[in-house]
């Protein structure tokens, strides 16, 4: 545990029901614990999951946390596993400096889904961004199913914890699953970190 | 001493169980669910020998507490907002009889309706019932009022409402527990006729519970969920009920609010802190979740003394939830704005899963109405209610738990022919069987599909009461055995199960199909724990 002086994230999760944003969710919200600092998580359960839009608030402070839910126009981050997705919550981000990391990688269950290019080309009007092909990094990281923590990885370096900790927390997270899931989830994590330092 | 990162939920499930706690009887309902499930899952729960299987509605439940109460056990009934409907019989008549052993009735609303048919407001059943409600600001409120809340239904001899909303109940943060207090043993009620409500005995019960009103508002001033903290700027004076005081503070620098606050967690609505913050400001500002309750109360029919502010004045919108931007409007506070939502984006409403059996069961349902067209299918409360929407807009229907059957009925008693009920396993035991012996003593002509797929699906995969039963009620209640047909919903039988519906809906009487299939979360659930299993083994 270590002592930040003064430090305040304010994170909107976007995905669709069943893509598991609660897993990013849940290893911002370890690490952010390990470092000792103030947590608020409001998730959504029930009708919403089945496969329509879903959310998260996750909020992180140096300090106690008063509100469950982020005021529109003071997100720092949006975090989204789908970019159709991630632009439905760009009205909660901080115009002043927030970042939009997204997969680039659509989830296509409605009939009139826009076509990647028109949604990139919205993303990429922001002024902060960072876009991945989740999907194809997760499997050169070893397998599909961590596209996950590769969206983690690029959000990291905007998130103000140390690196460290975001190992601790898939160690702690993953600790079930064995060594092999835990290995590949850290280079998830590495493949996606290094991918945002990149590319920011 | 350590915290433990909790939902709302799980806060009150384990301030309950810290609290004595010796049953838990709910029936699953989003926002409601994880608190039985939490003690479900709690080992500590389990050592201590803590009651917490399913009940098969809320009403059984409600009255399964009200037996613990009776035996002199401390026990937590939960359910969500619509659920107390169900309970309210025995819910308004527990109120009269009073407690033994603590009771904690938990209802949770759901403002802005994310998984539900209405926006109700529970504190209005709370204030009808005449019993005090807590209703807690945050996670750690929520965990000590479960606690107080067993110790303060002891005290009184009543029954506490517990009110949370979907934000609270949905979100996660620290926690720290209290000593545990040890569970009651079991000991019968001093008066025998305390819970026989036969009206000579039930008028001085009655009276009993409103000889008690003046008490619960003394407790109400001095518990210490009611806060008053005071402010400079006398020009406006703000209540703040429950989480919406979250809200409030957020708007301000450190949390400071300029204006004299009352933050209130407990009602009766404790008049003696109303009236010094009224008279110490020029105007009030109410903030409350769901319906205007306490505002209502404060402007009264003529509204002839100060201004009083809020969701029925109009400074806030009527309907759904509150969140820091409205009320820092309502404040005349500048509102913080992202960008602008690009047009591109599309609604993505939820659908049914991959592989549901629901959609198979549909399929062949749509094909067999297509020669009577739309207006004839009557359907209920479940992941099957999703078949409204496109592509399958199958249904007509959805009012509350086990309407299907009694609506088909009275459809079909005005000429409506044919008439279709759709509900599911675990809907038809929680409300649609009185609705089928009904349909078999009115002897009208409907077709029921119960929809099997042998869980509660939409809160998450509980055991159905119905599991392995539904064969066996349909025929005890009198549906002829012929007419009891059971299909398996895959694309490959379609018309096999095509020719079965339509025979079935041809029958001019009473009968019943039974779609059966497993709910694919629970059987892919069920396959990872297997094969998780396995890999141990090795």
């Amino acid at each position: 545990m270590h002592n930040h002086k003064q430090m305040k994230k304010d994170i909107i999760l976007g995905g669709v029901g069943g893509q598991g944003i609660l897993t990013i969710a849940t290893t911002i919200g370890t690490a952010a614990l390990l470092e000792g600092l103030y947590l608020k998580q409001s998730e959504v359960h029930g009708m919403s999951q089945r496969g329509g839009d879903v959310q998260a608030h996750l909020r992180i402070s140096s300090k106690p946390i008063a509100s469950d839910l982020i005021a529109a126009g003071k997100a720092d981050m949006v975090i989204s596993v789908e970019p159709m997705e991630s632009l439905r919550y760009v009205n909660m981000l901080n115009k002043e400096s927030g970042w939009l990391i997204t997969s680039m990688n659509p989830f296509k269950n409605i009939p009139d889904y826009p076509t990647i290019e028109d949604l990139l080309k919205e993303i990429w009007k922001l002024p902060r961004y960072i876009t991945i092909d989740a999907e194809k990094t997760a499997k050169d990281a070893g397998s599909i199913r961590a596209a996950n923590i590769i969206i983690l990885g690029a959000a990291a370096p905007f998130i103000g914890l140390k690196y460290e900790s975001f190992e601790q927390a898939i160690r702690a997270i993953f600790a079930k699953k064995g060594d092999d899931i835990i290995n590949m989830n850290l280079k998830a994590l590495k493949m996606g970190f290094d991918y945002a330092q990149k590319h920011q | 001493m350590n915290k433990i990162l909790l939902l709302g939920d799980e806060a009150i499930a384990l301030g309950a169980i810290d609290g004595g706690l010796s049953g838990v009887f709910a029936y699953p309902g989003t926002p409601s669910t994880e608190i039985t499930e939490y003690i479900q899952a709690s080992k500590e729960a389990k050592a201590l020998g803590i009651k917490s299987e399913w009940s098969t509605n809320e009403k059984t439940a409600m009255e399964t507490g009200i037996g613990m109460s009776y035996a002199g056990k401390k026990a937590m009934v939960c359910m969500k907002h619509v659920g107390l409907n169900v309970a309210a019989d025995a819910f308004m008549n527990s109120a009269i009889t009073g407690t033994n052993g603590g009771l904690v009735v938990v209802s949770a609303d759901d403002p802005s309706m994310h998984s539900s048919q209405n926006e109700q407001d529970s504190r209005f059943y709370g204030k009808f019932a005449m019993i005090p409600i807590l209703e807690p600001t945050n996670q750690q409120e929520a965990y000590n009022m479960a606690y107080y809340g067993l110790t303060l239904s002891e005290k009184f001899g009543t029954p506490v409402m517990i009110r949370v909303t979907t934000r609270l109940a949905h979100s996660r943060s620290g926690v720290e527990r209290k000593e545990r207090i040890p569970q009651n043993k079991m000991h019968l009620p001093g008066d025998h006729n305390q819970f026989i409500l036969l009206p000579a005995m039930a008028r001085k019960s009655y009276s009993g519970l409103l000889g008690k009103q003046s008490a619960f508002e003394s407790d109400s001033e001095t518990a210490g969920f009611n806060t008053f903290y005071d402010g400079d700027d006398k020009s406006l004076g703000i209540i703040a009920c429950g989480l919406t005081y979250n809200y409030l503070i957020e708007n301000f620098e450190e949390g400071k609010v300029p204006y004299p606050v009352l933050k209130i967690g407990q009602y009766p609505t404790p008049s003696a802190m109303v009236n010094s913050l009224y008279e110490a400001v020029d105007e009030i500002l109410v903030l409350e979740e769901g319906a205007p309750l306490v505002e209502e109360m404060l402007r009264g029919l003529l509204n002839k003394g100060k201004k009083i502010r809020g969701r029925m004045e109009g400074s806030l919108p009527r309907a759904g939830e509150l969140n820091p931007n409205l009320v820092a409007q309502a404040l005349g506070m500048p509102v913080s704005e992202g960008y602008e939502i690009p047009s591109v984006i599309k609604g993505r409403p939820p659908v049914l899963c991959d592989g549901c059996p629901h959609i198979d069961s549909f399929e062949a349902l749509n094909d067999a109405m297509k020669p009577f067209g739309r207006g004839h299918v009557f359907s209920d409360i479940g992941c099957y209610t999703l078949s409204a929407l496109k592509p399958l807009e199958s249904i007509d229907s959805c009012v509350d738990m086990g309407a299907s059957i009694t609506m088909a009925v009275g459809a079909a008693e005005s000429g409506l022919s044919p008439a279709i009920a759709v509900i599911g396993d675990s809907t038809f035991t929680h409300s649609g069987m009185t609705g089928l012996l009904d349909a078999v003593v009115k002897q009208v002509a409907i077709t029921v599909f119960i929809l099997d797929n042998a869980t509660v699906g939409m809160t998450g995969g509980q055991r159905s009461a119905a599991l392995g039963r539904i064969e066996d009620i349909c025929k005890g209640i009198g549906v002829e055995e012929a007419h009891i047909r059971v299909v398996k919903p895959l694309r490959r039988l379609h018309d096999e199960n095509l020719a079965i519906y339509e025979e079935e809906i041809a029958y001019n009487g009473v009968s019943v199909i039974i779609p059966r299939r497993e709910c694919v979360q629970t059987l892919s659930k069920r396959m990872k724990l297997k094969a998780f299993e396995k890999r141990n083994k090795k």
